[in-house]
């Protein structure tokens, strides 16, 4: 489990993340920025309200702000952050099943659009993940039903096959190309999850249907299932005005801690949580 | 004593014979338990002699996964006088297992 120490950690490769790391590199600090594909604001026909960049379409604008990043020296890379772990006075983080050390951590991983459905909090690790390469071993040669709500979906969807699960796709567009053949697919979409202490069925389209779990795949996963104990408000991370979580060491920035989701405001933000991380580095060398 | 890793077949002793244990489930290919370890090794350590920390992998002992219903791992239980006491699912920080530990002590 051998691993290098980045002073901070930064999840999520929006507007507010690559803020964040343009001023963590700014005040001589090393970071990671981890994201997935997925971008609300890549997908932004045209923004007018962004200072000094008059009617720019989303995508150009993501493109510049990834370009001032890089040159700037930031490492993007591109995959799933799945666990935060509070450790004595560093951090572990789970990014695509390799460990990563960090001595802070910035979340800046966007607002999550998605409720929680019908049962899945309660069957939580009880038949309910989020994550089929990390508990997909346990269901070999048994029934899964991975809910594809995020392009990724289909990857997990085809690992689970071929470890040996017998795994089904539920999503509510077409049967994606990439799916494996022996990968069976219903069209709809899930509106409860059902059992009585474990997870026994899932109900699309009004019928139930067995099985021994649902991978729920989204492609935002909410700050409480990323890292246990943070507090929230209103659904969104509950911050002070330097961007501190209730977990020291942890800070947030942009859409995921609230209204209004605006370009300005995350960038903004970004800014205030990089400088209060740089200086809980600081303060903790003292 | 340090960490132990019991069999199915003396798990039942293990909790009978000791007042307060610890479980964690884990299994090598997974990323959290592996994050978790140095975490139950503290603890361990921290809780030497008042009670007694165990691993047990769930590819090695499946038939102790299935009786717990552990469907998700890391998944940590605390037993007290035999009985279980407290279930966590999925990697948490060390002061959340030692909360279930002095609620069982």
């Amino acid at each position: 489990m051998e691993s290098t120490m980045t002073d901070i950690a930064i999840i999520g490769g929006g507007p507010a993340g690559l803020s964040a790391a343009i001023n963590v590199i700014a005040r001589g600090k090393s970071t990671r920025v981890f994201s997935t594909k997925n971008n609300y604001l890549e997908r932004a026909a045209r923004v007018d309200n962004y200072l000094g960049m008059e009617a720019v379409n989303g995508a150009a604008m993501m493109e510049s702000f990834r370009q001032h990043a890089k040159s700037l020296g930031a490492k993007l890379e591109t995959g799933k952050i799945i666990t935060i772990l509070p450790v004595s006075n560093y951090f572990m983080l789970n990014f695509n099943g390799t460990i990563v050390q960090a001595k802070t951590v910035i979340l800046a991983i966007g607002a999550a659009k998605q409720k929680a459905l019908p049962g899945e909090k309660q069957f939580l690790g009880q038949g309910v993940s989020y994550c089929a390469t990390c508990d997909g071993m346990m269901y070999r040669g048994k029934k899964a039903i991975v809910y594809g709500l995020a392009d990724e979906a289909v990857l997990e969807a085809n690992h689970l096959q071929q470890i040996g699960v017998n795994v089904t796709f539920v999503s509510a567009k077409q049967r994606p190309a990439d799916l494996a053949g022996a990968v069976q697919f219903i069209s709809g979409a899930i509106t409860a999850i059902e059992g009585e202490t474990i997870v026994q069925a899932v109900k699309v389209n009004e019928t139930s249907i067995e099985t021994d779990v649902v991978f729920i795949l989204r492609n935002v996963i909410v700050p409480t299932a990323l890292c246990k104990g943070l507090n929230l408000q209103d659904g969104f991370l509950a911050v002070n005005r330097d961007m501190e979580t209730n977990i020291p060491g942890i800070f947030a920035c942009g859409d995921c801690n609230g209204k209004p989701l605006q370009i300005a405001k995350a960038v903004g933000e970004g800014l205030i949580a990089a400088q209060q991380a740089s200086k809980y580095i600081d303060d903790q060398k003292k | 004593m340090g960490i132990i890793h019991p069999s199915t077949k003396d798990f039942d002793q293990l909790l009978q014979a000791n007042e307060v244990v610890l479980v964690d489930f884990w299994a090598t290919w997974c990323g959290p338990c592996l994050m978790l370890a140095p975490i139950i090794e503290e603890i361990s350590k921290k809780y030497e002699g008042k009670a007694v920390v165990a691993k047990v992998d769930v590819d090695v002992e499946r038939a102790l996964a299935e009786h717990y219903q552990i469907m998700s791992i890391p998944t940590v239980l605390v037993f007290k006088k035999g009985k279980l006491a407290g279930r966590e699912i999925g990697a948490a920080a060390a002061s959340v297992y030692e909360a279930m530990i002095e609620k069982a002590l």
